[in-house]
């Protein structure tokens, strides 16, 4: 539980770090509009990172942009060193280094079979036959699929949830260093959320890769990551631990977003008996809390 | 590119123009066409600008806008000129080479360039003013007088108003499955001709898949609501000529008068 420390083993270094970052959509056009203003941010390598905001915050043309599909209207964006818009930069081994997995991912699938599909990403980084075979076959058993049964099939014939774990496959087998999805558990059933969920939180832990997720689960994020960041108009108004952001709930409120419901029962707990602590965010924590209170009473 | 495509692009400006029936607009396209093809001479063309300028005028639509429309078309354009140009027996008067320029290819090559330009800004002035459903509905107006394909009317004007309606929704799905596969490294801007036709493949195939879903979601949506085809159905807005529309019939028939008249000057 003591997920609020960002750096690893002490270490703290820079994945990327973004300066001055904005974009503006068809700009000198009537249509006009800024999506991102001036961002500033540094993210830790091997960190977790929750993403939040409300629609239209500027959470996608900001994942976007660390993965070259767009490019910054004015500013920089460092990855590992490298100016990732700079000219000398290939931006495919920009993209190999940052994996990103869109919303609903699982309308990418194209390929006659499950292999043939995971094997996209590897065969356009031009590796050799059997490094892709190896990657394949990783990939797929790391999102929990059995790889022997599943490789030769359609991915047309799979269940929802098995198309979005190929789907990620996918973009795992290129070996990211930085992982980045867009609401990779948008409508999935809560077992085939909780299962998205594991495979991403044993990834980052096991391969010690960044990973940024976006979500408009608060339960979600407040389970599984280590530091918030928060985007409304188009910039980033908190980036901070989950305590420090989930704390200001009035704020988060204001801009079209919430805390974990599990947060409001202990707010309204904390109304009635002032020892119980109001801050907190997982079901877990909660636990813990409500049993204190009990035994606290118990014993008055 | 697809940017540059002003033809079907409605540009509202609460206009004379706009307010017309689309019926009125319709069928002056269409007569419009067909005046264009019988001009012979240099006058008719002369007419024809007028009535154009008069239109765009009352329009209140920027020009450069309108213009936009033969952006896309310069290639086409081009093609017929030289065609033209080359391809003309007649006599001689610039000699390249082995190419000869006839006086008569002058004369056609600058009669289709111009007919050509008119005949996309005529018919871009028409979409730009019109909104895809006043023009749907202008067409199963129209169609309707139309013997065989009476039956059909109102199937033809459905189908064409749900194809107007899905191209920017197909578009930003062909551009997020873009983006998507480029993030798994896809290279969508190098190679040659067979490359990048097989490139298309990892683009294609999902688009399909989503737009045989969303047509399958569609017509679920459409029955629940118990669409059973044009079939006794009643329409909540009926077109209705006003007299707006009597003054625009005289006038522009008053121009295609002229405009035919020039063939004997």
């Amino acid at each position: 539980m003591g997920s609020a420390d960002c750096g690893r083993d002490g270490e703290s270094v820079m994945a990327i770090e973004i300066k001055d970052l904005s974009h503006i959509y068809s700009q000198g056009s009537p249509f006009e509009s800024i999506a991102l203003s001036q961002i500033n941010a540094i993210i830790d390598k091997g960190s977790f990172i929750g993403l939040i905001g409300h629609t239209g915050s500027g959470k996608s043309t900001f994942i976007q942009h660390l993965n070259v599909l767009l490019k910054p209207t004015s500013g920089q964006i460092i990855i590992d060193g490298v100016d990732i818009n700079d000219k000398s930069t290939n931006s495919k081994s920009v993209r190999q280094k940052v994996g990103l997995v869109f919303q609903y991912p699982e309308h990418q699938l194209f390929e006659e079979s499950v292999e043939k599909d995971v094997a996209f990403g590897p065969e356009n980084l031009k590796l050799d036959e059997k490094e892709i075979k190896a990657r394949v076959k990783e990939a797929i058993i790391t999102v929990g699929l059995d790889y022997e049964s599943i490789r030769k099939k359609s991915p047309f014939e799979l269940s929802g949830g098995q198309m979005r774990r190929v789907a990620i496959a996918g973009v795992l087998a290129m070996k990211p260093e930085i992982l980045i999805l867009d609401e990779p558990t948008a409508g999935l059933d809560p077992k085939g959320r909780e299962d998205i969920l594991n495979v991403i939180k044993e990834l980052h832990e096991r391969e010690h890769i960044t990973v940024i997720l976006v979500s408009h689960s608060m339960e979600d994020i407040a389970k599984h990551v280590e530091k918030i960041m928060v985007m409304y108009d188009g910039k980033i108004k908190i980036f901070d631990t989950p305590e420090n952001v989930f704390s200001q709930a009035e704020l988060l409120e204001k801009i079209g977003l919430a805390v974990p419901q599990v947060t409001y029962l202990m707010r309204k707990l904390n109304e009635m008996d002032p020892l119980v602590n109001p801050n907190v965010y997982t079901v877990q924590q909660a636990r813990e809390e409500i049993i204190r209170m009990m035994r606290r009473r118990k014993d008055a | 590119m697809l940017k540059d495509v002003t033809i079907g692009q409605y540009y509202p400006t609460n206009s004379f123009i706009h307010k017309l029936d689309p019926r009125t607009k319709i069928h002056f396209t269409f007569l419009y066409i067909i005046a264009l093809f019988t001009i012979n001479n240099f006058y008719g063309y002369v007419a024809a600008f007028a009535l154009l300028l008069g239109i765009t005028f009352a329009s209140k639509i920027p020009v450069g806008y309108i213009l936009r429309g033969i952006k896309g078309l310069v290639f086409i354009i081009l093609i017929t000129v030289m065609i033209n140009l080359f391809m003309t027996p007649g006599t001689p008067r610039i000699e390249l080479w082995r190419l000869t320029i006839t006086e008569e290819g002058i004369e056609i090559a600058a009669f289709m360039a111009l007919r050509l330009i008119f005949l996309v800004t005529g018919t871009s002035i028409m979409t730009l003013t019109t909104s895809p459903i006043a023009l749907t509905d202008g067409i199963e107006y129209s169609l309707k007088g139309v013997p065989v394909v009476k039956k059909y009317s109102h199937e033809l004007a459905m189908m064409m108003t749900i194809a107007l309606r899905f191209i920017p929704t197909l578009m930003e799905e062909t551009d997020r499955i873009m983006k998507a596969q480029k993030a798994r490294g896809a290279d969508l801007e190098n190679g040659n001709l067979v490359q990048r036709a097989k490139n298309l493949i990892p683009i294609l195939v999902p688009l399909f898949v989503s737009a045989f879903r969303r047509a399958d979601e569609l017509a679920i949506a459409m029955e629940a609501r118990c669409y059973r085809g044009g079939h006794n159905r009643t329409r909540l807005n009926e077109l209705k000529y006003h007299k707006r529309d009597l003054f625009a019939y005289g006038a522009t028939l008053g121009i295609m008068v002229i405009i035919f008249a020039t063939r004997w000057i």
